[in-house]
């Protein structure tokens, strides 16, 4: 999933001060699960906005509403007819979310109540962590599962460096050395000769580097 | 080994002298002399200098510069190039910068990461690895070309090294690390500053076990203490690093004003015992902003007069 949390709060009042009427539009989907920008975080940034313009006795009118996914244009849709009575829109989903309600309504500020950090897995509750950074060419069935692109500070592909301590990365003792974790795999699997293979250098122009993304299916599109 | 390069440190490896490098820091300014004078200092000493690169992410006058500067005053400079701050671009742009002006010596490194610098906001690259930085170097070299296909007019001539830690974790694959760099076209290795000598006497009998003492040169890295603290330092705060208690005890167990030149005794006293490591070919000593002591720690090593 894609992992967020919510911007400070101050950061989203200095948005929509000047604001008397706004619309707080949440996401079913990522945001829900990592409790950043579901129905429940919508309710809670609502009266957290509300009691922040009382206190400066000011009056904030607020809708909820919240959407299967903001990353599809017919859940955009939903609110069509009434988003034109509000003086901004802040979203709780993440910045894909947040970009393609700024495609559909052109007339309208849209604001992000989210900081989007990374594709990843809940650990544990409580507890989330980056798994993924789509480059666009998966090397997993190289290095025994275990990704060293997103989870490798130098995201080195023959590692690991010369700061890997006790299992931990040097950058962060809380931190897992990827590679670590991959020669254990490795040799959990009875393949720690797969080690001393040379992983190749690179094509990243499947990955950001290469420009914005685009898949085209012409076998789906009508 | 024949040589395959120009390279001075490789012709002395290769006629089974022990050889002698050192290494110095770029100043955090433009003031070139800064480099000169420490070069001055170490110059007669040994075989080749070292100049860092961006070293711990602190920025710095830049190592092709310095090197460059080196090479004018008739020494060998050893090019160190981090992967960390350029892509595959610059780092070829950079190594042929280097061969127009016959810089035959580089070490290829990943770096330290930006956390640890003054600029812990950056962005890194890492493009390439270091594994990749000597395929990289060594494609150039032999095969003429630049790794997107095309000729090179005039390609480098370098001898290619790297680092070894031979206390990072996971200690197990230490040798096997080493193997992926020799199969990567390494020719000659620099290790990490070695205080814990039973620990690297152990590596050195992985390596040779496999034989790959015969397909690279080693170097074994030495760094002298200044004071207990550092020793302190070194060991608490460097990370892959591997001081003993007893090195800390036996700095901590003297004066203040003698721990200096017990730093530099029991440096003398690795290298006489690492000499006699079957499979060390030489010695990289890191007197890190105490360039001038090298002479000493050469001349009671017993590593003088250089060829």
């Amino acid at each position: 999933m894609i992992v967020a949390e919510r911007k400070p709060l101050d950061e989203i009042i200095e948005f929509i001060k000047d604001c008397k009427k706004i619309l707080i539009v949440g996401c079913n989907e990522c945001v829900t699960v990592c409790y950043a920008g579901g129905k429940k975080e919508v309710a809670v940034l609502a009266s957290a906005l509300k009691m922040a313009f009382l206190k400066e006795e000011k009056e904030l009118e607020i809708t909820e509403v919240t959407l299967e996914r903001q990353c599809d244009q017919e859940y955009l849709e939903e609110i069509r007819d009434i988003i034109d009575q509000y003086d901004a829109v802040v979203s709780m989903a993440c910045g894909v979310g947040v970009q393609f309600m700024a495609e559909k309504y052109l007339s309208i500020p849209i604001y992000p109540a989210l900081n989007t950090l990374f594709m990843g897995v809940t650990e544990e509750r409580g507890v989330w962590a980056e798994r993924c950074q789509g480059c666009g060419q998966c090397i997993l069935g190289q290095t025994a599962g275990i990704c060293p692109i997103s989870r490798c500070a130098k995201r080195l592909l023959n590692g690991p460096c010369g700061g890997s301590t006790k299992g931990k990365c040097e950058i962060n003792k809380e931190l897992d050395c990827a590679w670590q974790l991959i020669i254990d795999r490795l040799k959990e699997l009875g393949r720690l000769d797969d080690y001393e293979k040379l992983i190749p250098i690179k094509d990243w122009s499947t990955e950001r580097s290469g420009g914005p993304r685009r898949i085209v299916r012409e076998d789906l599109q009508q | 080994m024949n040589p395959k390069t120009p390279s001075k440190l490789e012709k002395i490896l290769a006629s089974g002298q022990l050889a002698v490098t050192s290494e110095c820091g770029p100043p955090r300014g433009s003031n070139g002399d800064a480099i000169t004078k420490k070069a001055e200092m170490i110059k007669d000493y040994v075989d080749a200098i070292n100049i860092t690169d961006n070293q711990t992410s602190v920025a710095r006058l830049c190592s092709l510069a310095a090197v460059i500067r080196l090479k004018l005053m008739g020494l060998e400079p050893i090019l160190q190039m981090v992967t960390r701050d350029r892509n595959r671009i610059a780092l070829q742009s950079d190594i042929l910068g280097a061969a127009s002006f016959d810089i035959n010596n580089i070490l290829c490194l990943s770096g330290d990461h930006q956390q640890f610098g003054d600029h812990p906001q950056a962005q890194n690259v890492f493009d390439i690895d270091s594994m990749q930085l000597i395929q990289t170097v060594r494609h150039m070299r032999d095969e003429g070309k630049f790794l997107g296909g095309d000729d090179i007019d005039k390609p480098p001539q370098m001898f290619v090294g790297a680092a070894a830690n031979p206390f990072a974790d996971p200690f197990e694959i230490r040798a096997r690390r080493l193997a992926k760099k020799i199969a990567a076209g390494v020719e000659f290795i620099q290790t990490q500053c070695i205080y814990n000598l039973d620990k690297f006497e152990l590596w050195m009998e992985q390596i040779r076990d496999r034989g790959l003492h015969e397909k690279v040169y080693i170097l074994a890295g030495v760094t002298p203490f200044k004071s207990a603290g550092m020793a302190k330092y070194m060991k608490n705060r460097v990370p892959g690093m591997d001081v003993p208690d007893e090195v800390v005890k036996r700095m901590s167990g003297v004066p203040k004003e003698k721990q200096a030149e017990e730093g530099i005794n029991i440096c003398v006293e690795s290298i006489q015992r690492l000499k006699e490591v079957e499979g060390v070919n030489g010695f990289h000593i890191m007197a890190i902003e105490w360039e001038e002591k090298v002479p000493e720690i050469a001349k009671r090593s017993g590593l003088l007069p250089r060829p």
